[in-house]
């Protein structure tokens, strides 16, 4: 459903995006990913129409964004990374203008239930203006949904949104991505972890990795990492810990009695931790692992990327 | 087509709930009032000849000099500031409907601001005995509304070149200020100054349509500048797209 190769987009001498090639298929959320600057939102306005790459090629729902530009524009859906509102129209105004530019059948009852799908009923005859932002970020993904599009492409959809919001919107999301192809950026990577199906990171232009959350996170994760909290001593317990088979290393944590233990690759060595800190007549608080995050890793592969030389 | 009239749509119901449009109306009256009073005054007084319908018209065409690139100022960089441009470029539009649908919002919000004006001669006609010439008012409401439609054009084109409505305004009325006083070099001889008169606005309404004479040339002068301006619009917002 979406297909790009080989893309490139200069912005005079500097390049955005060079080389990007992804695709993404019906019933799957992509999470595009990467801090800011990346080239996130160039790939999409080039992926919606907006502008076309200096090279390379992209198609969109069937058809190539530069030669059948309005085709593609006709079944995508896209939400910008700042919402495109007009403040002076009421929310009903600005479905029924955006539904009639893109000639959706039978608009009042879309409208309907796309108001319904952003749970904006209630403020269908608000002024946009009056509306908070996380209510404005809905009238705004209600804009790409309302004509059904194919593919749906959201730049931060959730940002400026508060918690509740965050998490309605993003199950809002899993829900259209099982029908339809579904492009999202963010930085915010638990977002991506959650959401998507796969993950795109992307920095300075090209893309960095390309796998699920899930196994990204098993590839760079390596070794285990534990936390223990005891009421004894650091150095006391440190001591115990590092005599165990399988821990490779004991670090002092944050409190008193708290360490954290890497254990070796494919080793669980927390029955055996348990056993012996109670063995040895200490009072076990705490142990939990501490998994690597998208974050961690997202880190690694950026800073890799970034600067390689400076601590040289 | 149907695009262009809907975007034409929208702007022509957002002038109705915007300040601008009504402070650029009430002015306009305002002043046409203003003037219109002191010339039946000295009529009246008998230290004037019997006036017509251009002593509305003279005063409305200077007005609106000014008026119309207030009026489209903001059609397109405030688009472009606010972000929405990037959702009609990306709606199943042709670059050139967000234009032309502009132009036109903008061009039915003038025409219903003209249309009231027509008080004034409808006054004066009442005034006088055997009323006023029918034929030069016709002729000069049919100049003024091309006239209208040329300068609301370029207008349209001087936005969609900037981010700034403030500057689009200024821009575009140093440029329909330009194009009126080139008039003045059209008096010379060579050929430089008679292309300088054939491309003066004022020129083309006041020596022709504003004295009663409709002239084929004048109307086309006004219909290609206008096609011209829209046309160069087009281009501007589809080259947005390559930057």
């Amino acid at each position: 459903m979406i297909q790009v190769e080989g893309l490139t987009k200069y912005y005079g001498d500097h390049p955005a995006i060079v080389g990007l090639t992804f695709h993404a298929g019906v019933g799957e959320i992509l999470g595009f990913l990467g801090p800011n600057g990346a080239g996130k939102t160039t790939t999409m306005r080039i992926l919606t129409g907006y502008m076309p790459p200096s090279s390379g090629t992209a198609r969109v729902a069937g058809y190539d964004v530069v030669d059948q530009s309005l085709e593609v524009r006709r079944r995508v859906g896209y939400l910008p990374e700042t919402v495109p509102l007009y403040p002076e129209m009421s929310v009903v105004e600005y479905l029924e203008f955006m539904g009639s530019l893109r000639r959706v059948k039978k608009l009042d009852e879309r409208i309907e239930a796309v108001l319904e799908e952003v749970s904006l009923e209630e403020r269908a005859g608000s002024f946009i203006g009056n509306l908070s932002k996380g209510l404005r970020q809905r009238v705004g993904l209600a804009q790409a949904l309302l004509h059904e599009p194919e593919v749906l492409i959201l730049d931060e959809p959730t940002i400026g949104l508060d918690p509740a919001q965050i998490i309605e919107v993003r199950k809002l999301i899993q829900e259209i991505g099982r029908s339809r192809t579904v492009l999202l950026s963010t930085h915010i990577l638990s977002e991506a972890q959650q959401v998507c199906d796969r993950v795109l990171i992307i920095n300075h232009g090209e893309i960095v990795v390309e796998d699920s959350p899930g196994n990204l996170q098993a590839q760079l994760a390596g070794a285990e990492r534990l936390i223990v909290v005891t009421a004894s001593e650091t150095a006391e317990l440190a001591r115990l810990l590092e005599r165990l088979p399988g821990v490779a290393e004991v670090k002092q944590g944050m409190n008193e009695g708290e360490v954290q233990v890497t254990c070796t690759a494919g080793n669980d060595v927390r029955p055996l931790i348990a056993r012996k800190v109670v063995e040895a007549g200490m009072d076990l608080l705490e142990l939990r692992p501490v998994g690597v995050s998208l974050e961690d890793i997202f880190l690694q592969l950026t800073r890799e990327e970034a600067a390689p030389p400076v601590e040289a | 087509m149907r695009n262009v009239w809907i975007i034409a749509s929208r702007e022509f119901r957002q002038y109705f709930i915007s300040p601008v449009a009504y402070a650029v109306a009430a002015s306009i009256y305002l002043i046409l009032g203003g003037i219109f009073f002191i010339n039946i005054y000295f009529a009246i007084r008998g230290s004037q000849i019997d006036p017509d319908g251009r002593i509305v018209l003279g005063p409305l065409v200077t007005i609106l000099l000014f008026a119309t690139p207030a009026v489209t100022m903001r059609l397109l960089a405030e688009e472009h500031r606010m972000g929405t441009l990037e959702l009609l470029l990306t709606a199943p539009v042709r670059d050139w409907e967000v234009i032309v649908g502009k132009w036109l919002g903008a061009f039915g919000f003038m025409l219903v601001i003209v249309a009231f004006t027509w008080v004034y001669p409808y006054i004066l006609n009442r005034m006088t005995d055997p009323g006023i010439d029918q034929g030069i008012l016709v002729s000069a409401y049919l100049g003024l509304v091309l006239l209208l439609s040329t300068m609301l054009a370029i207008g349209v084109l001087i936005s969609a070149m900037f981010k700034n409505p403030m500057a689009a305004f200024f821009v575009a009325l140093a440029i329909l200020l330009v194009l009126w006083i080139v008039g003045s070099l059209g008096s010379g001889a060579g050929v430089g100054s008679q292309i300088a008169g054939s491309l003066s606005l004022v020129d083309r309404y006041y020596n022709n349509l504003y004295r009663g004479i409709i002239s084929l040339p004048d109307v086309l002068y006004f219909v290609s500048l206008t096609i011209l301006a829209l046309v160069f619009g087009s281009q501007i917002v589809e080259s947005r797209r390559w930057r």
